[in-house]
């Protein structure tokens, strides 16, 4: 019966509305009280007895919920023979309760959207050979599953035969579908958009890089951070304090009126509600865009940040050296480029790819007699000319000159800290490279950005050679930068800014950073969410994109902010209400729980705006990201 | 110890929460430390000995209260 009236609360609520209505037309058009009165009488009880099954449930279990103080308002109402606020009163508070229903999934929708990508049946071979749909919670490690196109990749496994091309966006944010033939790891939660494969299954449900991100994220949008714990314990004695209050009221003035009312004004709803929902928006945003924060606690740490601490320079680079100079001496150019082609053709040193990369099409010479030089280059005979290939020692001892505007080339190329690759043919320089790793696109608009944002520091913390880390420093404005760097040095120094008071994130590959992650107070892992970033990080940015970076800390800004907006509603509206009961006439339960009802839907609308956030100035890249977001909705 | 989880239909207010883990701590056979009620996610997690207590009373005590259940899932631990 209980059961049976509580799925029905959104009927008894509409037709309570009608009922209110009905009393009041009655009342001032058919101007009939009797009837008013009737209606609003039934309206209260239909209003009230859902209400207040929920009471007795929570008293049941020892727990004085806003159930309770609304029961014994409404009930209290009844007993003055106030039917029209004790039928307001009831019918405010469901009404009140199904539009936070509604609204909150809204907030949670971000978040949904994401575990609603997870995969939920299989195909499995069964012992004839052929295949059988199954759960995918059924699935167990070593079962051999058929993956159709158009499908999802239900655990992450190996590829036993088939080929296809997989859209691991939900994975890695790379919206390239990736070509998987046998032997490939694949993922859960992955697209087949072509082609069919079986599969081995080596990890199953929550072990699955996909499954551990969906927790990650669904134990986030829970986690408490301390002021939330204290709201908690606040709220437990909270509403038995006003329940005790009312009482007191009600003992000295006798007035029932005034009792009931401070019950109603007291109920604590938007102070709960308001931290959660801005928590779960943000989060939910973060989700959507790529940026795993691991709870509230992080959110708040994050948005208060004023020292970022990038691992390496790779980081900030490419990652793969380009020639960035380039200077000729002497005529037929042409030739030499040529001849530095034909040679380079042959080594596999890594700049030998950066140059070849910059000659691009050109005709081959044979090459005769290659020579290596250890530590210089070099040097073999093409077309009959001696060439030699590699740094300015190699020069030396092949006995070429350098003149006066060559040295200072020279000079100035290394100041921009390139690698020199010069190029002489019989004993005659001919060209000059200047190589280096090049700051990735945008990096610098990002670091403005972070600048904007409120970060301070910006520093940079290398494993390659001071000059190389100089000069990408000066190029992007970082505050620092140490070169011969290993993991534990890094570790020190993020321990000595912490000294200094400075709030530190250390931005990682999450592979062989995990002190330094750990020890910062907040670790962000770059990477393609690999379970040792997931497991050792606070902030994880799926795919290896730079410009997450700003929209996470200004998504945690916002964050923070709004929580601080939330609670500050929610005090503000109680203060109000409970000054206004003592100091004003207008003050009654109805428009008690109007406001109060009001409140708890301003702080979800509030925590709502989260959900479109967007950081200034990446504009741009949204809508380049756009294109994988449209893909992962449409699954 | 077993573990469970149940996915609750959406928990749109915080004192349903203090409702629901009272009710389930009060139960026999369940692991009081473990039970955690997560208000974003509307899921229930807790541990509990299947020697004791079946996963059909932890349910009813939920549903008892009025929150009716989408899905439950049973791991032992």
């Amino acid at each position: 019966m209980q059961q049976y009236l509580l799925s029905k609360k959104n009927h008894l609520t509409l037709i309570s509305g009608v009922l209110i209505v009905f009393g009041f037309f009655s009342h001032f058009v058919l101007e009939n009280v009797g009837l008013s009165e009737g209606a609003l009488i039934i309206a209260s009880i239909l209003g009230a007895v859902p209400i207040a099954i929920q009471a007795y449930q929570a008293l049941k279990v020892k727990v004085v919920s806003i159930d309770v103080l609304v029961t014994i308002a409404v009930i209290g109402a009844f007993w003055i023979q106030n039917y029209e606020e004790s039928a307001i009163v009831a019918f405010l508070f469901l009404f009140g309760h199904f539009l936070e229903q509604r609204t909150l999934n809204q907030t949670r929708s971000a978040i949904k959207e994401l575990t609603e990508m997870a995969p939920e049946s299989a195909l499995r071979q069964m012992k004839d050979g052929g295949f059988e749909e199954v759960d995918v919670d059924d699935v167990d490690e070593g079962n051999v599953l058929l993956v159709k196109t158009g499908a999802k990749v239900p655990v992450d496994g190996t590829v036993l035969s088939g080929e296809g091309h997989i859209n691991e966006a939900s994975i890695t944010g790379e919206p390239v579908p990736v070509n998987k033939t046998t032997d490939a790891e694949v993922y859960a939660g992955t697209i087949l958009e072509n082609g069919t494969i079986q599969i081995r299954a080596d990890r199953v449900g929550e072990d699955t890089t996909f499954g551990k991100i969906i927790e990650l994220v669904e134990e986030a949008q829970d986690s408490k951070s301390e002021a939330e714990r204290f709201i908690d314990r606040f709220s437990k004695y909270y509403t038995p304090v006003v329940l005790v209050l009312s009482f007191v009221v009600w003992l000295f003035s006798q007035n029932i009126e005034l009792a009931i009312t401070i019950l109603v004004l007291g109920c604590p709803g938007a102070l709960v509600i308001g931290v959660p929902v801005s928590n779960v928006a943000g989060i939910g945003n973060g989700a959507r865009n790529g940026i795993l924060l691991k709870g509230s606690e992080v959110i708040h740490d994050f948005s208060r940040v004023d020292t970022i601490v990038f691992d390496k320079t790779g980081t900030l680079t490419r990652g793969n050296p380009t020639v960035a100079e380039i200077e000729i001496y002497g005529d037929n150019s042409n030739e030499s480029l040529e001849y530095l082609a034909s040679l380079e053709r042959e080594s596999d040193h890594p700049l030998a790819k950066a140059v070849l990369q910059e000659i691009g099409e050109t005709t081959f010479s044979t090459v005769e007699g290659t020579e290596v030089v250890k530590g210089g280059g070099i040097v073999a005979s093409v077309n009959g000319h001696r060439v030699a290939v590699g740094n300015v020692a190699l020069m030396e001892k092949e006995n070429v000159m350098l003149n006066n505007k060559a040295q200072a080339d020279v000079r100035r190329f290394e100041q921009n800290g390139n690698s020199l690759v010069l190029t002489a043919v019989d004993g005659e320089l001919k060209i000059l490279m200047g190589i280096r790793d090049q700051i990735r696109v945008g990096v610098k608009n990002d670091l403005q950005a972070l600048k904007k944002l409120g970060v301070k520091n910006l520093v940079v913390l290398s494993g390659d050679n001071q000059g190389t880390v100089n000069v990408v420093a000066r190029e992007l404005g970082l505050t620092e930068a140490h070169g011969h760097m290993l993991p534990e040095d890094k570790s020190a120094h993020i321990a000595h800014l912490q000294q200094q008071g400075q709030i530190v994130a250390f931005v990682g590959d999450g592979v062989n950073d995990s002190p330094s992650l750990a020890l910062a107070d907040i670790g962000i892992a770059m990477g393609s969410g690999t379970d040792v970033a997931i497991e050792t990080s606070d902030v994880v940015l799926m795919n290896s994109d730079f410009s997450r970076l700003p929209h996470a800390l200004g998504l945690t800004k916002a964050t923070a902010r709004n929580m601080k907006q939330n609670i500050l509603i929610a005090v503000g509206v109680v203060l109000v209400l409970l000054a206004s009961v003592f100091f004003s006439e207008w003050m009654n339960m109805s428009i008690g729980m109007l406001v109060h009802e009001g409140s708890i839907l301003v702080v979800i609308f509030n925590g709502m705006r989260l959900l479109s956030y967007k950081s200034k100035g990446n504009k741009e890249q949204e809508k380049v990201k756009a294109a994988p977001a449209s893909n992962a909705s449409m699954t | 110890m077993t573990k469970a989880v149940l996915t609750l239909e959406t928990l749109s207010c915080p004192s349903c929460m203090q409702k629901i883990e009272n009710a389930v701590k009060g139960l026999n056979g369940i692991d009081k430390e473990s039970v955690k009620v997560l208000f974003n996610s509307s899921k229930v997690k807790t541990e509990f000995d299947e020697q004791v207590l079946s996963i059909k009373e932890i349910e009813k005590a939920i549903v008892d209260l009025g929150y009716p259940i989408l899905k439950t899932k049973v791991k032992s631990a």
